[in-house]
């Protein structure tokens, strides 16, 4: 509770500072509100109707992430009887939901969902996020310093802190297996092991044509709503649901602006500061260390 | 004659292949008595599937599982709309449509470029077994658990941390994380 309280205040006080940069500059602002995303994005379209809550997808995300075993075995349900969040060892779990007026549950796998304009990549302060071309949001861990911003500011609770490394504490989150799959254009692990397709893969663009499609077949199954289609500036895993979103956990209340709205423009620098990366970074290092030796000669001084 | 020999040729086929062709125009009774399915073969041992039995249950609606493929009287008024005259297909097996590599980067690029493709959206053969079966066992009230149809392999136990992999219980709280 403590913690949503802080990332609400951040988001409320981070969104403020962005509207007033919109207001100054509304034109540059104009501008690149037309980002949405990569265009040969891929993405996942997870159809809540079909999810038995089998936790195949947890057990092939714990494998192929190399996680550490779990503490109850995958097949075992009663993880199920409390709500769970993503941890530095599970990149993504089920959850089950009493729907009203439904004699069956559903279930909701959550991960990252790699959002267009990611708010951790903004948040971050020493860039150690990616948004790749190919959708995912990636992390280089022996970049981040361990301060949990993206924590505080994803609107989806992801990132989580590895508190178990004592020497190295990094954020862990799910990657859409970049290393391992999405670079070589395979399916993530999750999305293969499940056994209903759950999960469907593909383009974020043709997603979003299947995802309306299958609401339009079946009017009276689907809600009339793809889960982040536009939700905080649309995101590359997307959600169809047959009960109202608020009923199975979505946060319906975060609108379709991305959190930092000046992620807009801090993509597209994104190459540039890439490039000038290594410079600044030993421009801070001369910066520290010529600190650090006049703070000894103010001592010598002294 | 020769169609017995087609139908026992046609169900040594199938137990090989799983689901592999086996004659097309195939009537009702026709159908092998039993099919192996081995997709998940490396975590659970193979299925095989009781195709008499479920003849038997369906009353030989053979488009409860085969769509319109069969030519028999169409379940689906979505299908319907456009096969209601279509009458038996070439194709009959599972897998002759639903493809068992439903996100390769090939296949995914075969639809891309065919815009004349209306079954875009169209389940991958581990999905089509698993909602078909499935969906079905549920509203019949019968078994539906993962291991009521499979049995797991050793590989299976370890990748799900279950049998003799089980971890050691602990206090610690479940799921771990902040
Ligand atoms: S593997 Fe598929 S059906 Fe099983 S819990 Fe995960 S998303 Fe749901
Ligand atoms: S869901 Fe959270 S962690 Fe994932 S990309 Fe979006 S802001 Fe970042
Ligand atoms: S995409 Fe990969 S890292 Fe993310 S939840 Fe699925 S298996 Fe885990």
């Amino acid at each position: 509770m403590k913690a949503m309280n802080r990332r609400k205040f951040m988001k409320g006080s981070l969104l403020g500072g962005a509207a007033a940069s919109v207001v100054a500059k509304s034109k540059s602002a104009e501008a690149s509100a037309s980002f949405g995303g990569y265009p040969e994005a891929m993405g996942v379209l997870v159809d809540l109707t079909r999810c038995v809550g089998c936790r195949s997808c947890e057990a092939a995300c714990n494998k192929e992430q190399g996680l550490p075993a779990p503490a109850q075995a995958f097949d075992d349900m009663s993880v199920l009887d409390h709500e769970r969040r993503t941890s530095e060892g599970a990149y993504t779990v089920v959850n089950r939901y009493e729907i009203p007026g439904q004699d069956h549950p559903l279930f909701r796998k959550i991960q990252c969902n790699h959002c267009n304009e990611p708010a951790c990549l903004t948040s971050c302060f020493v860039n150690a996020y990616t948004k790749t071309p190919e959708g995912a949001v990636i992390y280089d861990p022996t970049v981040c310093v361990g301060c949990r911003t993206c924590m505080v500011a994803c609107p989806f609770y992801i990132p989580a802190y590895s508190y178990s490394s004592v020497l190295n504490p990094v954020i862990k989150k799910c990657i859409f297996c970049y290393d391992t799959r999405l670079k070589f254009g395979r399916p993530p692990a999750c999305v293969e092991a499940c056994p209903r397709e759950v999960l469907t893969f593909g383009k974020r663009q043709d997603l979003i044509k299947i995802g309306h499609k299958r609401i339009q077949n079946y009017p009276d199954v689907y809600e009339d709503h793809i889960y982040g289609e536009n939700e905080v500036g649309g995101t590359s895993w997307m959600y169809l649901s047959n009960a109202p979103f608020d009923q199975v956990g979505f946060d319906t209340d975060l609108g379709n602006q991305p959190i930092l709205s000046y992620v807009k423009e801090f993509l597209t620098v994104v190459p540039m500061v890439l490039t000038i990366w290594p410079a600044l970074f030993a421009g801070f290092h001369l910066l520290a260390t010529r600190k650090d030796a006049k703070n000894k000669e103010e001592k010598t001084e002294i | 004659m020769e169609l017995i020999q087609k139908y026992l040729l046609s169900s040594l086929m199938a137990m090989l292949l799983c689901f592999s062709s086996y004659g097309t125009n195939a009537l009702a009774g026709e159908g092998p008595d039993e099919v192996e399915i081995d997709s998940l073969a490396q975590l659970y041992d193979p299925v095989y599937f009781d195709h008499a039995m479920h003849e038997e249950v369906t009353e030989s609606k053979c488009s409860v599982c085969h769509h319109h493929t069969l030519g028999t009287e169409i379940e689906n008024e979505n299908c319907m709309r456009c096969h209601a005259e279509s009458g038996a297909t070439d194709e009959i097996t599972c897998q002759g449509c639903h493809s068992s590599k439903r996100f390769d980067a090939d296949y995914l690029h075969k639809i891309d470029a065919d815009n004349t493709l209306y079954h875009r959206d169209k389940v991958g053969l581990k999905a089509a077994y698993h909602i078909r079966c499935m969906n079905c066992h549920e509203e019949m009230g019968v078994a539906n658990g993962c291991q009521d149809c499979h049995t797991r392999t050793d590989a299976g136990d370890k990748f799900f941390h279950a049998g003799s992999y089980t971890p050691p219980k602990s206090d610690k709280p479940v799921g771990g994380g902040h």
